[in-house]
């Protein structure tokens, strides 16, 4: 519970992108995706392209690759789908010359996969290049800005802040588990596993409610004050 | 004089039937420390709510009253009563829910109808006073804990409360923290009501002591009366550190 240890997405600079505003920021990757997700998937240089304009913006961040590649983990589960659709779509086959090995594909799922990676990708991408060079305060600030309603970013903006919370209170009851010859991760321990998630879920529930009366407790009516952000 | 606190044969149940307040009497006037102590279930958390209208006969079943410097404590003057009495809870992580200390501590001034350089001020001289200013833009969460309970104090000055309410203040600091944040409450100029299971704290910040058990105020006097009488101690389930004797303590070093 020591001090220090910044958001894990942020990536602290002053370049331009840094300094650019939240809102513009948003519009710009939300544009950005759109385009990219109704452009065809059969205009390989066009993606091309917009690999290449995205690399121009995190290189202008001077937000090193390193930095960005080991996050785009979370892509991994899409592109395992991905790489079943060939495999599992029906309609005309094509041979695939994979390392000496000729294998026999669904040519729809091909194209599928590859509009599914290139797209997902470059939608990561973008989005960890906005979540590098902006504090997660800003982007909520800009996405009020955007005129969202004042609910969902309250909301968002106390996920922002319980998330550590919650998280490290996870992390006790695991070790608490371990401690007592309990491997979370054994099939055979799952059981216990959802009953600790279930715990979790009860003890933030009940953190929720003492929230609510520290809040009402200063005077909280529904609205959070405006200069208070 | 009309006293800063003033609660009279104050009963409550929970809804589910369970009595835990059976008439209490209080007062507390203007500059006072009080230390409320008590066992685990005497009451002591139930009554904090009351004192802002968290809890009230409107959300149980209760009786008798509630006033903070003459206002009754109702549904109609909660927001005055919240500005009026500070609560800080026991768990900084419920208090403090903003993003940055910042924001933060200017959350109850904000909601007071504060805005731009007075809030601002009001905000910096409330860090100020739990040495926090420096830690004005950090997400709360990068605090250490004893860092987070002061910035917890300083959420509640900033509303510039008649009396402050702290609910074990002292609970889950090490040593160094535990005096530091005395040491603050000490030069703190505002009355004080303190829940506290940290006897010799209590020693050490309050000249008065209120104890409650099973809901009912079984001793008000001097605390260090109250720390000596083993009986009272005993019967109430009261027990102090080993080693600890209020008797071996200077007389002059005790608060007045």
């Amino acid at each position: 519970m020591g001090a220090g240890h910044g958001h894990r997405l942020h990536f602290h600079g002053h370049s331009v992108v840094h300094r650019a505003p939240a809102h513009l920021k948003i519009l710009l990757l939300l544009g950005f995706v759109l385009t990219v997700v109704a452009t065809p998937r059969e205009w390989y240089p066009v993606f091309g392209g917009y690999l290449a304009l995205l690399l121009g913006v995190v290189l202008l961040a001077r937000v090193p690759l390193t930095y960005l590649l080991p996050r785009m983990v979370v892509e991994v589960p899409f592109l395992l789908f991905a790489a079943l659709m060939p495999f599992v779509a029906e309609g005309p086959r094509v041979a695939l010359p994979l390392g000496g090995w000729e294998v026999s594909v669904s040519e729809s799922g091909l194209m599928a996969a590859w509009g599914l990676a290139v797209k997902g990708t470059l939608g990561v991408l973008a989005s960890l290049t906005l979540a590098a060079t902006t504090e997660p305060t800003d982007v909520l600030r800009g996405l009020q800005r955007l005129r969202l309603p004042d609910l969902l970013v309250q909301i968002m903006g106390f996920m922002i802040r319980y998330l550590d919370v919650v998280t490290s209170d996870l992390g006790r009851m695991l070790t608490a588990m371990r401690s007592r010859g309990v491997d979370p991760r054994s099939p055979r321990h799952w059981p216990a596993l959802a009953r600790t998630l279930g715990a979790l879920f009860v003890r933030s529930y009940e953190r929720g409610e003492r929230v609510h009366l520290a809040m009402l407790s200063r005077g909280y009516d529904g609205r959070l004050p405006g200069d208070a952000r | 004089m009309t006293p800063v606190l003033e609660i009279r044969d104050l009963a409550f149940a929970y809804p589910d039937g369970h009595q835990a307040l059976f008439g209490v009497d209080l007062h507390v006037h203007q500059g006072e420390r009080v230390a409320l102590l008590g066992p685990n279930g005497a009451g002591k958390t139930t009554l904090v709510l009351h004192l802002n209208g968290i809890l009230s006969g409107e959300t149980g079943h209760g009786d008798g009253s509630v006033a903070v410097s003459g206002l009754p404590v109702t549904k109609k003057n909660l927001l005055e009563i919240r500005r009026r009495v500070g609560v800080v809870f026991q768990d900084p992580d419920d208090q403090l829910f903003m993003g940055s200390v910042r924001a933060d501590v200017a959350f109850g001034p904000a909601n007071l109808g504060l805005k731009g350089a007075a809030l601002e001020k009001r905000v910096l001289d409330a860090l100020d006073r739990v040495g926090m200013a420096d830690f004005a833009d950090r997400p709360p969460h990068h605090l250490s804990f004893g860092q987070r309970r002061r910035v917890a104090v300083a959420t509640v000055l900033a509303m510039e409360p008649e009396i402050l309410v702290l609910d074990e203040p002292s609970s889950n600091l090490d040593p160094a923290s535990r005096r530091e944040l005395a040491d603050i409450l000490r030069d703190l100029d505002v009355t004080l009501l303190m829940v506290t299971h940290d006897l010799p704290y209590a020693l050490e910040l309050c000249p008065r002591a209120v104890v409650l058990s099973d809901g009912r105020v079984v001793a008000d006097g001097r605390t260090y009366d109250a720390l000596t009488d083993e009986a009272l101690m005993r019967a109430h389930r009261l027990e102090l550190p080993w080693g600890f004797d209020p008797r071996t303590i200077a007389v002059d070093s005790l608060p007045r």
